[in-house]
């Protein structure tokens, strides 16, 4: 059965790992829903939060072979309920709409949106949470005139422990 | 000076690797230099020079290759260095994949091939490819563009990175010479350790030419990279527990024991648990064939009853094997009465393609070893008799007719017959891919590992000519056997160059049925005879070897056939035989793709 899972990858800052990672996702016909790259919270070492929907055999295979890959320290897959996850959506509007529109003021402090700057021509609204708070967001703004929107890919922290540093320090131990 | 053991960090300078502290061999030569610069404390070498040296301190001693603009500094090297590094000017850069390769799979060393950017590069792929999915350590080395043409496409520039990415164990691009030590370290870790496998070292040309302070210091840990699982001893107690309470185990042995290097383990194992063992195509000569365990090998053209067996076994003991599809046919068919037992160095090939019951990782020579003592002593004699009545069946319907054959026309299976009448099954047999390949692995005598050296997970074509002139330059000592079909030899004919070039005594067996053969048994079987594009008009080989100046001879009928393979084996230098076979003969037992091993047919 297929569901979204979360698959979040430890590695090493190299060029060209993010090809070793997508086409491990594309030979297998997975499409990526997103794809996030930051530090992690270990020095040097990259933390990729990837987001796909497949079946729980086909995620562990796919953990199987990031694992694999020399570059990747340890790779992970979870469900949505064994994360904590946000997305932050960026909504550009026209600033006339600000004063014209009350409604707008209203909105934006009902769903604990930010306004992240405000400019002679447009104003630009901030939202983080999961999809379904980002995606209300939209909808009551679309009937004001949206100038730019744009979503981030999924960032998310596991509720259980991964033991990356201990995995590190064994390894400089040994 | 500063190239005595100082550590230093990963080639993106960033994670932390270890390298052990290893004795320069080249640096005698560095040092001789140094006394030539008494006034310096340090010693610059160019990239290129960086790169040979690299090379000779891995134990490097011989490499196959191709020269091109981009790689010419590194070529300038070799010549220097030419009397303590050998290289093999092959005729196709891909004749250089499949040497190295060659070279790899008889001697169990790291094979290495040089290329030009561009098309040097890409002529590579093939064998990178085949390498990959046969485990085979390779570290190949392109030249590219200097670093501040990258991107611009500019002449002969190639993405070799991005192009091998997916079928390379790890690759990467060097742009400073002073990476590149650290670069080649790692790749030959990497090539060699764990599950062996290629990989690609782009060198831009700048990085070549660059001087630099060369230090070298083998790598022997990546942090992120655990090449051999750690043994959980408790898996291995389930795995004896498993097999001792069996009452028809069955072993499946693949190419994991031969790179594991576990032949004597594996014989220890069977000989004391009495378990019936079949063989993968890659796991042939891992186990000599004549062993009485020996009951054949498994797979689509395998034997018929260790095929027919695998469905009725209760246990079944997989060795360094990865259940292909070659092997296993339909997965919802098979073994599915069996508790599966997975031997395994690689994790991820663990329930990928079969559900075990126990996967015992690990290096396979140290599970094997920890297995032996928990193994109770048996010897399972009706079981193996259900083996042999089967064989009688298959030696009835197929074996017979192949090797003794009764009709006019030569079988593929009697001139092999004849040659390990021969050899006495102690040469290295060479196949390329097609029907003349599996009768090779069916009726090929190997008393020695290392033995069999085929195309088996890419079913590259062309691999067989490149591949021989590499074992034999591995295995000088041994007789090398290179079968191969009328089609797949035009693929990489041009190789003959390099053999007559480099006098490498390879002994070259053309079995010519004038077919691309097996996609016409196909055409027979699947498409009603409809033989599309796979009649060969061919050329005369004969003239083709004569005019490498290689002594060559053709066979048409029996009886000529005995005193021409001894005169073939005979032969101190190259040597070529054609041998004109039945046009349409096919190879039996087969099991159709997407059938049952169960379904196995013998006709």
């Amino acid at each position: 059965m297929n569901r979204t899972y979360t698959v979040s990858i430890y590695s090493e800052n190299n060029i060209g790992l993010l090809n070793r990672i997508s086409a491990i996702f594309l030979k297998r016909h997975i499409n990526i829903e997103s794809l996030t790259v930051s530090e992690s919270e270990i020095e040097n070492v990259s933390r990729f939060v990837i987001v796909a929907a497949m079946d729980e055999d086909q995620v562990r295979k796919i953990v199987g072979q990031l694992e694999k890959q020399i570059e990747v320290i340890k790779a992970y897959y979870h469900t949505d309920e064994e994360t904590i996850y946000q997305e932050t959506a960026l909504f550009k509007i026209k600033s006339s709409l600000l004063f014209d529109e009350r409604q707008i003021q209203n909105i934006i402090k009902q769903s604990n949106a930010n306004i992240v700057t405000v400019a002679r021509d447009f104003f630009v609204i901030e939202k983080t949470g999961r999809r379904h708070e980002t995606d209300a967001l939209y909808e009551e703004l679309v009937p004001f005139g949206i100038m730019q929107f744009v979503r981030s890919g999924r960032i998310a922290v596991s509720k259980s422990e991964m033991n990356i540093s201990a995995l590190l320090r064994e390894f400089q131990n040994a | 000076m500063r190239f005595q053991g100082y550590a230093f960090s990963c080639i993106c300078d960033r994670c932390i690797l270890q390298f052990g502290v290893t004795i320069n061999n080249s640096m005698e030569t560095l040092k001789e230099k140094l006394v030539e610069t008494e006034t310096r404390t340090t010693v610059k070498i160019s990239g290129a020079e960086a790169v040979i040296h690299c090379l000779l301190e891995e134990g490097v001693d011989l490499i196959y290759g191709y020269p091109g603009g981009a790689i010419m500094p590194v070529y300038d090297e070799l010549y220097k260095f030419r009397d303590k590094l050998h290289h093999v000017l092959t005729r196709h850069e891909q004749g250089a994949a499949h040497a190295a390769q060659g070279y790899a799979r008889a001697t169990g060393k790291v094979g290495v091939a040089i290329a030009t950017s561009g098309p040097g590069a890409t002529n590579l792929v093939t064998g990178i490819a085949d390498a990959q999915i046969d485990s085979t350590p390779m570290v190949c080395i392109t030249g590219q563009v200097a670093r501040h043409l990258l991107g611009t496409d500019a002449f002969q520039e190639t993405d070799i990175i991005g192009i091998s990415t997916p079928v390379t164990k790890w690759s990467y691009q060097v742009t400073r010479a002073a990476d590149i030590p650290k670069a080649l370290a790692k790749a030959f870790y990497i090539a060699r350790s764990g599950r062996p496998g290629p990989v690609l070292i782009d060198i831009t040309k700048n990085a070549q030419f660059e001087e630099f302070d060369f230090s070298y210091k083998k790598c022997t840990a990546i942090r992120s990279y655990k090449p051999k699982p750690e043994i959980n001893p408790a898996k291995i107690e389930e795995a004896a527990a498993l097999i001792n309470s069996a009452k028809k185990p069955f072993v499946i042995f693949g190419q994991g024991i031969i790179l594991g290097k576990a032949e004597e383990e594996l014989r220890a194992f069977i000989e004391k648990s009495g378990i019936p063992s079949a063989a993968t195509v890659l796991g042939l000569s891992a186990l000599p064939t004549e062993h009485p365990l020996h009951v054949g090998m498994v797979g689509m053209h395998g034997n018929y009853a260790p095929n027919i067996l695998t469905n009725e076994c209760d246990v079944l003991i997989a060795l360094g094997m990865r259940f292909d599809d070659r092997v296993t046919g339909d997965l919802n068919t098979y073994a599915k009465q069996a508790k599966v037992v997975h031997f395994e160095i690689d994790p991820a090939e663990v329930d990928k393609n079969v559900k075990t019951h126990v996967a015992v990782l690990g290096d396979i020579k140290d599970t094997l070893a920890g297995l032996l003592p928990l193994i109770r002593e048996n010897k399972h004699e009706d079981w193996h008799k259900e083996f042999k009545d089967r064989h009688a069946i298959e030696f009835e319907k197929v074996i017979k007719n192949d090797l003794f054959p009764e009709k006019e026309k030569l079988t593929m299976g009697e001139v092999m017959e004849k040659i390990n009448k021969r050899t006495g099954g102690d040469a290295i047999v060479v196949s390329d891919v097609g029907q003349h390949q599996m009768i090779a692995c069916r009726y090929a005598r190997f008393n020695k590992t290392k033995s069999n050296i085929t195309s088996g997970g890419l079913g590259t074509m062309g691999f067989a000519l490149p591949a021989a002139i590499g074992a034999k330059m591995g295995a000088p000592e041994r007789e090398v056997v290179a079968v191969i079909g009328d089609g797949g030899y035009q693929m990489t004919i041009q190789e003959l160059g390099t053999i007559f070039q480099t006098r490498v005594p390879v002994k070259i067996v053309v079995l010519n049925n004038d077919f691309l053969g097996m996609v016409r048994q196909w055409q027979q079987l699947f498409f009603d005879k409809r033989y599309a594009s796979t009649e060969l008009i061919n050329p005369d080989f004969v003239t083709i070897a004569k005019g490498y100046h290689i002594p060559a001879r053709r066979v048409t009928r029996r009886e000529e056939l005995d005193e021409a393979i001894n005169e073939l084996i005979a032969s101190e230098e190259a040597h070529f035989l054609e041998v004109c076979v039945e046009k349409e003969d096919n190879v039996f037992p087969m099991i159709p793709t997407g059938a049952s091993v169960a379904d196995c047919r013998l006709e």
